[in-house]
């Protein structure tokens, strides 16, 4: 079987110049204590879709995020985002973390968390205006949580969090979003918003990238996809990229594919 | 000095300083299993609930007559309000929603300020007798009695004697307390094993170091020998031997030195093996790791500076370019030396074999071991190498 | 309540409900990012701090000794650090090892040189004298009004008001990042809060509490204080907002009955000696902990 080179990725998208492209990075490398969990990553995202990051446990999609969005050092590399430093573009990009990083204990309701994202605008001082509670309510209402507003966070279940947590990246206003797992351990009908809420973002020109966990929906949540695992195997849009054998490489051939003989199943 | 070390210094000193090293090495054993637990600062939370009991126990001796110094039932009444704090402590953690770290400070603030206020009481009542409660707080060896040293002799050899009986069900709650559970062991009595063991050294070394230092005795010891290995038993023994040595060298220091108290020297001695581990053991001692890491950092820049130049990507960072010539690997305006053009190709061809090996599950062993930088022959056998470089088709080397 | 009362207990009540509130507000945000234990280890370090300023000063100057106190904090909690990451230790056991061996230095220090002519010893660094901070010049309520008396108010007070004033502005300016960083740390560090500095800063600020309530109440009722507020107010509710003003209300009950019933209590049983009122505030403390942690509308843990 032949195997794309590795970095192909970098060739595929040398076409888009980097300074459109709304999140571009190059070469990064991230290590915990001399193991790496990703290593010379290029990737480069198209303005106006939803690309899926998609891997095996460990292929370090998480780490990916959090060294995008400077939560963590990396040990080599760049990112860009529109072509300038994150620093100085921390307005344009919304992140919603996974699940697990939170403390579920602290004292806060919904709406607060909601209005955490309008922080970064209010500044340390702002007052907080019956327009920004109405924006944040509004925030609510597209994930169908405004009924909820008063409630303490950690009385939630986890999907009505996921929700909390995407209206919160609502009130940032930005134009690209960058998800870690928005749709893990959530039931059918928070699946079904969250997708429409990305769907609607992308469709009014914001750019989406999430880390997503469920190969059988990829294809039809997602316009672009980046396999990863540790490195980037093949990255690209749907159609051409999220091939069985793309997919076997990434998951060191671990994957059960279940076939189905269209013949052998009666309607 | 040497006397001292020599044990020559006469009979107060000496007992004295078999006295620490006893308790340094029941210290450091006990305090091992807390520091693997997770839970090292709720030694401090029992030394500072014993003040109650202390006090309370001298109200209640000298209401009855007695001298009120009675070793025995200071410490007796030092060991009951000491589990009380305890019990208090599991209440607040298990019923309530505050975390181990705000209940251990508030049974250590109120206790602790509890037991100030009985010591005021205590002050008010017979000026003379009560001189000796004091010293609990810092400890104070001058005037040991042979018995006082006996005590702390028999103490430690019980809590000897229980750490190796139980050691491996310390171990295996330490470790996975959910396996040790569904093994069969009881947690909630291993725990109570643990802290009783914990609360005997606490009170035995309050003579010796006080109330306030006991901490360190039982904490220090276990930090600094966690450097040295990277297993439990080793931690035990290395703890041991260092809290011992703790004991001992700071006992005789404090006897050449008698206007010093004894147990902030102890401290001091165990802190600088400390400060020993923390910079020197190999492997996981901070001047090793800091040499690992520059060197890990120089390898990753290596490498995918060589990867780049495999695939005639140009080098975008500083300090890959710097490295890369350092090492002989490129000119200074970029372009490949010989060297680095076979060091390239070896490169690339060491990563294509890798994409391989990793693509397919027959290899899923070896396939574990990738991290960037491991050169592949080191996991395959010749004829598996064979097999991988026949499904290789791209050029072997490309310059 | 005459003359009497504002000479000898008007002082000692304010100063210990400021040290209370002091140390309650950088408690309550402590308690939520699981760091309570560092009062314990701020309040052992002070005292190697103030022996050191007392050694270079030759003299128990409150500047200096404040200076040194504050300096010993600062070292303490960055070597803490240091230690936790370089030796990848955890927080408490790192803390442990920091705070016992500067401890130790202070004792040592404290024994060495000849101080027992000075009011520098080792029970006064644990808990200090708050009854003892009185008010003698004044001659009733009207003293409040007049300068001169004024200007004769032990100097604690002041001071211990201006660190609550400078608390209380931290804590206001601060109040979004705060809450936002110990909630979602990746978050806050995603929309460019600098999470780590701001954890040092906060450490810092109660540092100051501490060092500002030593001289008066000593080491052991500043971790009281520090934790067991904020704790009761944590059952109590689970707004922020709410929390910090019930461990405001509880802080403020603990100081003035614990004073009270230091002073006058022994009186019920027959003796004249008052106890310890810092012994006694932080005691209080624990009880008011004790009653919510037993009846609070929120201390059960929901996850």
């Amino acid at each position: 079987m032949s195997i794309s080179l590795v970095n192909d990725a970098h060739n595929k998208n040398a076409n888009l110049a980097q300074s459109v492209s709304p999140l571009a990075v190059h070469g990064l490398t991230v290590s915990y204590n001399q193991t790496p969990a990703i290593f010379s990553v290029n990737m480069v995202v198209h303005p106006g879709t939803m690309t899926a990051i998609v891997g095996p446990n460990g292929a370090g999609k998480s780490t990916l995020l959090k060294a995008v969005l400077g939560v963590i050092k990396p040990l080599a590399g760049s990112v860009s985002i529109l072509g300038k430093p994150l620093v100085k573009m921390r307005d344009k990009i919304a992140y919603m973390p996974q699940r697990a990083s939170v403390d579920w204990d602290f004292p806060t309701r919904v709406i607060d968390v909601v209005m955490m994202g309008m922080y970064r605008n209010l500044g340390l001082l702002g007052r907080i205006r019956a327009s920004h509670r109405e924006q944040a309510i509004k925030c609510l209402n597209r994930v169908g949580m405004a009924d909820f507003a008063t409630r303490q966070i950690g009385q939630l279940s986890g999907g009505q969090q996921q929700r909390v947590f995407l209206a919160r990246a609502l009130a940032q206003d930005a134009e690209i979003y960058v998800l870690d797992e928005p749709l893990a351990g959530v039931d059918a009908a928070t699946e079904k918003t969250i997708i429409a809420v990305l769907q609607e973002l992308r469709d009014s020109g914001s750019t989406i990238v999430a880390v997503h966990h469920d190969l059988a929906t990829v294809s039809d949540y997602f316009d672009d996809v980046v396999l990863l695992n540790k490195q980037v195997v093949a990255a690209g849009p749907i159609d051409d990229i999220f091939t069985e054998a793309n997919l076997q490489a990434t998951y060191g051939g671990r994957l059960a594919t279940a076939r189905v003989d269209p013949e052998s199943v009666a309607i | 000095m040497i006397d001292a070390l020599l044990l020559q210094l006469g009979y107060n000193a000496t007992l004295v300083t078999l006295g620490a090293c006893l308790l340094g090495i029941a210290a450091g054993v006990a305090g091992t299993f807390l520091f693997l637990r997770k839970r090292a600062l709720v030694s401090d939370a029992i030394s500072h609930a014993t003040l109650p009991g202390i006090a309370l126990a001298f109200i209640v001796m000298v209401s009855f007559g007695g001298n009120g110094r009675s070793l025995f039932g200071l410490l007796f009444g030092a060991g009951v309000s000491a589990a009380l704090g305890l019990l208090c402590l599991h209440w607040l953690t298990t019923r309530t929603r505050l975390g181990e770290d705000a209940a251990i400070g508030a049974v250590l603030s109120v206790f602790f300020g509890l037991g100030i206020v009985m010591l005021t009481i205590v002050q008010t009542m017979s000026v003379g007798q009560q001189a000796g409660l004091e010293g609990f707080l810092l400890g104070s060896t001058a005037g040991m009695l042979r018995g006082d040293a006996l005590l702390l002799a028999v103490a430690a050899s019980v809590v000897l004697s229980l750490v190796l009986f139980l050691r491996r069900p310390f171990e295996l709650a330490a470790f996975d307390p959910a396996f040790a559970e569904t093994s069969g062991w009881s947690l909630a009595w291993i725990d109570f094993a643990m802290m009783g063991i914990v609360l005997v050294v606490t009170v035995v070394g309050l003579k010796v170091v006080g109330l306030i230092l006991i901490v360190a005795l039982l904490i220090v010891p276990a930090v600094s020998a966690r450097f040295w290995t990277d297993r439990s038993d080793g931690v035990i023994l290395i703890a041991a031997i260092l809290g011992g040595l703790s004991g001992y060298i700071g006992a005789a220091l404090s006897a050449v030195a008698p206007a010093l108290p004894t147990g902030p020297i102890i401290v001091l001695v165990g802190f600088a093996f400390f400060v020993m581990s923390l910079l020197f053991a190999p492997k996981r001692g901070v001047l090793a790791s800091v040499l690992t890491h520059y060197q890990y950092q120089r390898q990753i820049h290596l490498r995918q500076g060589l990867l780049a130049l495999a695939q005639g990507q140009p080098i975008y960072e500083a300090l890959t370019r710097r490295l890369m010539f350092r090492a002989g690997l490129i000119l200074p305006d970029g372009v490949a030396t010989a060297s680095g053009q076979a060091a390239a190709a070896k490169a690339l061809l060491d990563e294509n074999r890798w994409s391989i090996v990793r693509a397919d599950q027959s290899f899923a062993a070896a396939a574990t071991r990738y991290d960037g930088l491991t050169v592949i022959e080191e996991f395959l056998t010749p004829d598996q190498m064979n097999e991988v470089d026949g499904r290789i088709i791209a050029p072997r080397a490309l310059f | 309540m005459g003359a009497e009362f504002v000479s000898l207990s008007l002082t000692p009540i304010i100063i210990g409900v400021c040290v209370a509130i002091g140390c309650a507000l950088p408690g309550n945000f402590l308690l939520l990012r699981s760091q309570s234990l560092i009062g314990d280890a701020i309040s052992h370090v002070v005292l190697p701090g103030i022996v050191v300023a007392f050694l270079v000063t030759g003299a128990v100057a409150t500047g200096p000794m404040l200076f040194g106190a504050a300096s010993a904090a600062l070292i303490a909690v960055l070597a803490i650090e240091v230690v936790r990451r370089l030796g990848r230790i955890e927080t408490g056991a790192a803390m442990g090892v920091i705070f016992t061996a500067m401890f130790a230095v202070g004792v040592l220090l404290l024994e060495q040189s000849d101080t027992s002519g000075v009011h520098l010893d080792v029970e006064h660094a644990l808990f200090g004298n708050l009854e003892s901070l009185i008010w003698l010049d004044a001659k009733g309520w009207g003293s409040l009004l007049d300068p001169a008396t004024l200007r004769t108010v032990p100097v604690e007070l002041p001071r211990m008001m201006a660190a609550l004033l400078l608390i209380c502005i931290f804590i206001f300016i601060f109040w979004r990042p705060l809450g936002v960083s110990t909630f979602d740390e990746a978050y806050a560090k995603s929309v460019g809060i600098a999470t780590s500095s701001l954890g040092l800063v906060l450490v810092f600020v109660s540092a100051i509490a501490a060092v500002a309530a030593f001289d008066a109440v000593g080491s052991i009722i500043v971790i009281a204080m520090f934790i067991c507020p904020p704790a009761a107010a944590r059952m109590m509710t689970n707004r922020l907002g709410h929390q910090i003003a019930w461990s405001v209300i509880f802080a403020a009950f603990a100081a003035i009955v614990g004073y009270f019933l230091a002073g006058y209590g022994p009186q019920w049983f027959g003796d004249f000696n008052s106890v310890s009122a810092a012994g006694m505030i932080a005691t209080i403390s624990g009880v008011i902990l004790a009653i919510t942690a037993m009846i609070g509308p929120c201390r059960k843990r929901t996850t």
